[in-house]
């Protein structure tokens, strides 16, 4: 691996079509993190770091079963020691109302539901291996610890279903979140396949993925009465926290003002920490029984089972084609594990059903339900397993018809989207396969296989199609313009090192035509105006509409305080023809005739004005498809004794709308690049077949990439906005990364070695296994 | 049993007392009793890094540290290595300027890792950071970003013009 250039740096923005934002300057630019003094100080205060008077600490006992039930609990000698002051069971937890079917206007319920269908610590059934099943609460987080060990529990043991091919309890979905169909076709697809002249059918597998992120789930849940009310403040690792708040509410029978959630800085979720809401629950339960704040962090050993995962899948692929490598018909099979408890479904087909030109499209999800934990997303859910199948499937077929696969991308591309029949909203794909194919130097890619090589090295070029939905969803927010020149946005977001703080102040700032230092931006609040969770990279295209509308409306508001003022030069003046600029308000073409936001407001006696905005979707979603596209190409070197396969270079681009920070949007793009590098190269989890609990279960044995995996990575954005997604045009681009670059690392091994491998991660054993078999 | 005695710890110059137990690690004693939560816990046994501290200069990993027998010795944090008066530390500085961050909490242990890398002479390429580097993991995996900010100060450190330490 070398660094001769450092390609990032040469990053760069496209031109795109003519500005109609020339108000924006905040938005835009390329700013530093205004949360970076506080990561890089320690300051930035996460969930398990609150400071809280007369706080207790749990710790968590998990099931040594995967499927029976608890017998006894003997808990005698655990609470005989040093500072123990309950240990917390099915037996005297208090009882929760049954799991909500919704939380915050979400399906959380049901076979395509993104929950897990079990209230904590009611009942002593087991459905999944290391499920927890008692809180010890004690002084100090050793004694906890400790005390966890001298807790005896006996069950009731059944045999558990680990196999996902002999499940007896299997399904087909109808809907996935209540929303996207997870079925779809018919004889006609059949039929096209069994007449195509070019026909390919391969099978695809990609094991568990545990999200990982290095700050572990942790709450504090403080429990006061008041107002002859139960109140509960909690402090929770979450990425929803008005869903988190609904769960808590409905689960506790507490009126919403009686909850309140904090959730400041979250230490990556990449998919965990939303929508599985027995952690948070089993705090709140635990604290009330020990009467004080309760703080608990579960250990990295116990995240394999109750942060969820991404489910291990296998795809079928087949493709009915023309010779000249037109596709003509293409079905994608998934069968994916879910829990017992949970109807999580991460459908494969997601890409595949959007992404070419193929007349006849037909997709099955099935989902075969486990002694396993709860499955739920995790960055780029369907988009990066199915996708990976459905590029290597193209990538065959280019081989097989000795086309270049550019070439048989671009033959099968798709000018409007094949699911719904609607036009793009703002595609430019091809530009990305250009700009790639230069940038990355593809035309000195050897078509044949297995025929460069440096040293022991075998060398491989490939590349695959990338994309993710540019959804948006329902938000709110506000911005307060103060007297003193200033303001404050405000919306219950989040901070997961998405850059949240950094691009809504931006956003904020040019909303009120104030500099970026004299605006600040919040999050992370239940009492802050409602947004969704920070999930399917919606959070920019989210909330950024509803803070520049509410900061459109807090200069309205100003501006009619103004012009009711007979002392103001603005007097009499209406909104249209008063311009805000630089903190001040004038007439258009006239900045003479105008005055400071603080005397407008001091003026008119009060200390602040606050515009309120409260934005969803419009019809434009019933008119256009929202994607966001990307081209990802890889060179791997391919040792051919070992079979260990080292990525020299990664070079993306990617299509997404309008950057409202190039620097925080790089940053995102080159992690899910190198997280992506992770599933196709190291990552895996194991659960024993036979008992059923987690065997990978640290991160010596769970390889996340390290610093030395790195690779070359060159990003290139072509920062066109989308004219269909309000005035901001951004997309979000969280998990768009992550996704295309398993496939292009796979292709560039069949390229570099003649090996194709159809089973994700590409570990050594793998290729040894393809150089002695061929 | 022995009558409990009193541990004593010294971060950033200050010594602080603690409660006697001899299972209390450093990384526990810093975020639980003496409110230095800067330094973050991501594992608790010994494999990503985010705890990492300074004992009497040298990185070492605090969720593996005991407190019991550090009596006298030094420990720094994050929170102990920008100028009293608030300037920061370059290597702090240069995380900012090169966004080698995103979520932010791998990052106190990663840039005193870095400043110790530095330090020990292990910055001289960058796979030789890359190397040194990959005790301390990033799942956003702003690692090109922190190999950055790693060569600049490096370079800063380089340059006869600058006393950085």
């Amino acid at each position: 691996m070398s660094f001769t250039e450092s390609a990032l740096k040469l990053f760069h923005l496209g031109e795109g079509p003519p500005d109609r934002s020339k108000r924006f300057a905040a938005i835009g630019r390329d700013l530093p993190r205004v949360d970076g003094r506080a990561k890089v100080t320690g300051t930035a205060t996460y969930a398990a770091e609150w400071p809280v008077e007369n706080l207790v600490h749990g710790a968590v006992i998990d099931s040594e079963i995967a499927r029976g039930t608890v017998r006894s609990i003997d808990d005698s000698v655990a609470l005989a020691a040093p500072g123990v002051l309950a240990v917390v069971t099915h037996e005297n937890a208090p009882r929760l109302a049954s799991y909500p079917k919704k939380g915050a206007g979400f399906p959380l319920t049901g076979e395509g539901g993104l929950g897990e269908v079990r209230q904590p610590l009611q009942d002593p059934t087991i459905y999944y291996g290391a499920q927890s099943i008692a809180v010890i609460v004690a002084e100090t987080s050793e004694q906890a610890r400790f005390a966890a060990n001298l807790v005896k529990v006996e069950y009731d043991v059944q045999p558990p279903e680990l196999d996902m091919d002999a499940a007896s309890w299997t399904t087909r979905p109808t809907e996935f979140s209540g929303g996207e169909a997870l079925q779809r076709g018919d004889e006609s697809v059949e039929k096209a396949l069994e007449g195509a002249p070019v026909r390919l059918e391969r099978e695809y597998e990609n094991p568990i993925y545990h999200h990982n992120p290095i700050e572990i789930l942790a709450s504090i849940a403080c429990w006061e009465q008041r107002g002859g009310k139960d109140r509960l403040l909690l402090y929770d690792t979450t990425r929803s926290v008005d869903m988190l708040r609904d769960v808590v509410c409905h689960s506790f029978g507490l009126p919403l003002d009686c909850v309140h959630i904090v959730s400041k800085f979250i230490g990556g979720a990449f998919g965990s920490k939303a929508w599985t809401y027995h952690n948070p629950l089993l705090v709140a339960l635990a604290a009330k029984v020990a009467g004080r704040p309760l703080r608990l962090e579960w250990r990295r050993q116990q995240v394999w089972s109750i942060g969820g995962h991404r489910p291990a899948q296998r795809h079928r692929l087949r493709i009915g084609a023309e010779p000249d490598g037109h596709m003509r018909a293409l079905h994608h099979w998934t069968r994916q594990h879910s829990s017992m408890i949970s109807g999580y479904t991460e459908y494969g087909s997601r890409m595949t059903k959007m992404m070419y030109a193929v007349p006849e499209l037909g997709f099955t999800n099935e989902l075969a339900h486990l002694n396993l934990p709860s499955p739920s997303v995790m960055r780029g859910p369907g988009f990066l397993t199915g996708g990976w199948a459905l590029e290597t499937a193209l990538d065959e077929l280019a081989s097989e018809l000795s086309i270049d696969p550019i070439e048989l991308r671009l033959r099968n591309y798709a000018e409007i989207d094949p699911d719904t029949g609607l036009p793009f909203s703002n595609k430019h794909l091809r530009d990305c396969y250009d700009r790639g194919k230069e940038r990355f130097g593809w035309d000195a890619r050897h078509a044949k296989p297995s025929t460069q090589r440096i040293g022991r090295d075998l060398v491989g070029y490939g590349m695959a199609s990338a994309m993710h939905p540019a959804a948006q969803q329902e938000a709110s927010a506000t911005v307060t313009l103060h007297a003193d020149g200033t303001a404050t946005a405000r919306s219950a977001t989040h901070e997961l090192g998405n850059g949240s703080y950094t691009v809504f102040r931006q956003i904020a700032a040019d909303g009120v035509a104030l500099p970026i230092e004299r605006v600040t931006f919040d999050l992370g609040d239940t009492t802050f105006p409602k947004a969704p969770p920070t999930h399917g990279s919606i959070t920019t295209a989210t909330v950024g509409p509803a803070v520049l509308d509410a900061a459109t409306d807090a200069i309205a508001k100003l501006k009619d305080l103004a012009s009711k003022d007979r002392a103001s030069p603005l007097h009499g003046a209406k909104a249209e023809r008063i311009e805000a600029r630089a903190g001040r308000l004038h007439l258009f073409g006239d900045p003479a005739t105008g005055e400071d936001y603080g005397t407008i407001l001091r003026r008119a006696g009060v200390q602040e004005v606050t515009g309120k905005a409260d934005v969803k979707p419009g019809l434009e979603r019933m008119r256009y498809a929202f994607y966001s596209f990307g081209a990802v190409f890889a060179e791997v070197r391919v040792d051919s004794d070992t079979g260990v396969v080292r990525v020299a270079r990664l070079c993306g681009v990617y299509d997404c709308g309008r950057l409202i920070n190039p620097r925080t949007a790089r940053s995102q793009l080159m992690g899910g690049m190198i997280f992506g590098l992770g599933a196709a190269l190291t990552e895996e989890t194991i659960f024993d077949p036979v008992n059923g609990l987690p065997v990978t279960r640290n991160l010596a044995d769970y390889h996340v990439p390290a610093c030395a995996d790195t690779p070359d990575i060159t990003i290139e954005v072509l920062n066109i906005p989308d004219p269909h997604i309000g005035e901001l045009g951004a997309h979000g681009v969280g998990e768009m990364g992550t996704n295309g670059v398993p496939p292009a690392i796979g292709n560039a091994i069949f390229n570099a070695t003649g090996h194709r491998l159809r089973s994700l991660p590409y570990t050594p054993d793998k290729l040894i296994k393809a150089y002695r078999h061929g | 049993m022995d009558e409990p005695q009193t541990l004593i710890l010294k971060v950033n110059g200050q010594e602080y007392k603690l409660r006697p137990d001899s299972r209390t690690t450093v990384l526990d004693a810093l975020r639980e009793q003496i409110g230095l939560t800067g330094t973050k816990k991501g594992c608790d046994h010994g494999q990503c890094g985010a705890c990492t501290v300074h004992l009497e200069g040298e990185r070492v990993l605090s969720c593996l540290l005991l407190v019991e027998g550090l009596a006298g010795r030094e420990i720094t944090t994050i929170e102990g290595i920008a100028d009293p008066a608030g300037e920061l530390h370059p290597m702090q500085q240069a995380f900012i300027d090169h966004d080698a961050f995103q979520c932010g909490y791998c990052t106190p242990g990663q840039i005193m890792s870095a400043i110790a890398c530095v330090k020990e002479g292990h910055a001289g390429s960058r796979m030789e950071i890359q190397e040194f580097m990959s005790g301390n993991l990033c799942r956003c995996a702003a690692y090109p970003n922190i190999i950055e900010a790693i060569e600049a100060v490096r370079a800063a450190v380089l340059d006869p013009a600058n006393s950085i330490q």
